[in-house]
């Protein structure tokens, strides 16, 4: 089970950013997660949010280059140690994190961890199987 | 491909012909140069008093070579042969860069630029059906009147818009069913650029062909356009000094640019002896202006650097063709000792699909050294969201461009729109050295 993130590129500019969320807010878009891999002059922000179909349409309709990639959303428990053994699990399974990121949600004591895999179908099936909680579209509209 | 020719006789006359018809309008044009200020002091210097004096057109190297200072120092009427009671237009340089430079023309000059500019037209294979949108800005700078009066003399619909305001371009190509443009390379990048924004398809409109000059470009760019549009687009070179554009032209077979050898004498020099090379080989551009009375100007050096070639060309014309503008002797960059020419770098550019088309070449210094940086667009279709993919494309840029300049060059990656955009001649060089 696959999740959409949205990655924009960004030229390293004061006040981008700002412009990035802003647009989204004013479309009633909620970001759940999201981090920047940067380099020297651009940087290429990723985030998980609530409608990422309208989220592409209206980052595109304001000038903005960006794009959709599969992730892997799956929940662990928010205490220590239990990232740990879901990364034991990835390595066991022999797949590849391109990157990661999480979020924590404090109402459920739970934490959200973002998986960008190089083969996305096969950790969808490895984890499943492992008995990890993978997340999908819908519970990330609901948080 | 049937050929169309606007004055068939003076377009496909063998060169001995065409070499009969330069030396009587040489002399002709000698003997209006004596008249002037500039050329009365000079000439007789150069053993010439009269036409009688030029008996070949050997003897055109006698005459001294006429720099574009000389034309700001004999500003405003050192270079006038008629009164201006029979002058009938001027054209202007801006100035921005010190004395302008200014150009006349009697009624028989206009006239005899028009029927160039038409024949230019015509062998593009433009006529009366096809409606003709200039976007070259219109007023004291040649380029918008010349076509414009060109493309009504062969009965065009002109749509007289000028240059600027694309929504507005776009709009009324799709309303007019515009075929025909005028219009600098980088504006209509920028234009097709704006195109999906606007809300109006490429099938809406009916191009057929651009017009396309102004400032130097790569054939890259050309073929990018080409591509991008469906359209063909023929290369133009004119000048102001030459009166402006309709010097020369491509015809249909779209293979270099013929100079029409009965207005104007080319030649190809060595920028630094002015010695005159063969055909083939590349160094400056230097024409005589053979039909005009009212400001005649003998070779004139015009600072583009090019080659010309002959040979008859399809299209049956034996006017030789004058290659692409490969830069001016003055935009030549020096980067730490090597000679580069922006147009290398647009080259590299617009081969490579992941960027835009448009672009900007910083120079900068960092202690001694030179340092040169190339911004560019990302192409927003083909961003796959991933990081990596950027710095492949940003290393595959400095690669090629090492490979074609030598000069291992930083390059800046930006979203589409962030460079400045220009309507009239693009500023593609930013030189900060001196700063430093």
């Amino acid at each position: 089970m696959k999740i959409t993130q949205i990655s924009i590129f960004l030229e390293n500019r004061k006040g981008r950013l700002s412009e990035v969320i802003d647009v989204l807010g004013n479309s009633s878009i909620n970001v759940r997660a999201l981090t920047v891999a940067e380099t020297e002059n651009f940087g290429v922000l990723r985030m998980v949010v609530d409608n990422p179909t309208k989220a592409i349409e209206t980052l595109k309709d304001n000038g903005f280059v960006a794009n959709t990639t599969d992730v892997i959303a799956v929940e662990v428990a928010d205490e220590p140690g239990a990232l740990a053994s879901l990364l034991k699990v990835i390595d066991a399974g022999g797949l590849n994190v391109e990157y990661m990121y999480g979020f924590v949600e404090r109402k459920v004591d739970r934490a959200m961890m973002i998986f960008r895999f190089d083969d996305t179908h096969k950790a969808a099936d490895i984890l499943a199987a492992s008995g990890v909680k993978v997340v999908g579209e819908s519970d990330i509209e609901n948080i | 491909m049937e050929i169309n020719y606007w004055n068939k006789d003076v377009e496909t006359a063998s060169r001995e012909d065409i070499q009969a018809i330069q030396l009587s309008r040489l002399r002709e044009v000698v003997d209006f140069a004596l008249k002037t200020d500039h050329y009365k002091r000079l000439l007789p210097k150069a053993g010439i008093n009269s036409s009688s004096d030029i008996q070949t057109l050997d003897d055109l190297k006698k005459i001294p070579f006429t720099m574009k200072d000389d034309l700001r120092q004999n500003y405003p009427t050192g270079l006038l042969a008629l009164e201006f009671k029979d002058v009938v237009r001027m054209h202007s340089s801006s100035g921005t860069t010190g004395i302008p430079t200014v150009i006349y023309l009697s009624k028989d000059d206009l006239d005899s630029w028009t029927n160039l500019v038409a024949r230019s037209i015509v062998a593009t294979g433009g006529s009366s059906d096809d409606i003709f949108q200039n976007m070259m800005s219109y007023g004291l700078f040649t380029g918008g009147l010349g076509l414009h009066y060109g493309a009504e003399r062969v009965g065009m619909m002109v749509i007289p818009i000028g240059g600027g305001n694309t929504g507005k371009q776009i709009q009324m190509m799709k309303d007019f069913q515009t075929t025909s443009l005028h219009i600098t390379p980088s504006y209509l990048l920028h234009i097709h650029s704006k195109l999906a924004q606007s809300g109006v398809s490429l099938e809406e409109l009916n191009l057929k062909r651009a017009f396309i000059g102004a400032e130097p470009h790569s054939e890259e760019t050309r073929q990018k356009l080409e591509e991008l549009f469906g359209i063909k687009c023929f290369n133009s070179y004119g000048l102001s000094e030459m009166n402006g554009p309709g010097v020369a032209f491509e015809c249909e077979y779209r293979d270099g640019m013929h100079i029409w050898e009965d207005g104007f004498i080319p030649e190809i020099i060595d920028p630094e002896t002015g010695e005159v090379l063969p055909d083939g080989e590349l160094g400056e551009l230097v024409l005589t202006n053979l039909t005009r009375k009212a400001m005649p100007i003998l070779r004139y050096r015009t600072r583009d650097l090019a080659y010309l070639y002959d040979g008859v060309c399809r299209c049956g014309r034996q006017h030789r063709r004058l290659s692409r503008i490969k830069g001016r002797t003055d935009d030549m960059m020096i980067i730490n000792g090597v000679n580069v020419f922006p147009s290398q770098i647009e080259e590299v550019i617009m081969r490579i699909p992941e960027v835009g088309t448009n672009y900007q070449i910083y120079l900068t210094k960092k202690g001694a050294i030179d340092q040169l940086t190339v911004k560019v667009e990302l192409y927003s279709k083909i961003f796959s969201g991933e990081a990596s993919q950027l710095d492949q494309i940003k290393k595959r840029i400095k690669e090629e461009l090492r490979a074609s300049i030598f000069i291992h060059p930083q390059v800046q990656l930006h979203e589409p729109g962030y460079l400045p955009v220009f309507e009239g001649k693009a500023i593609r060089v930013v030189d900060q050295r001196d700063q430093m």
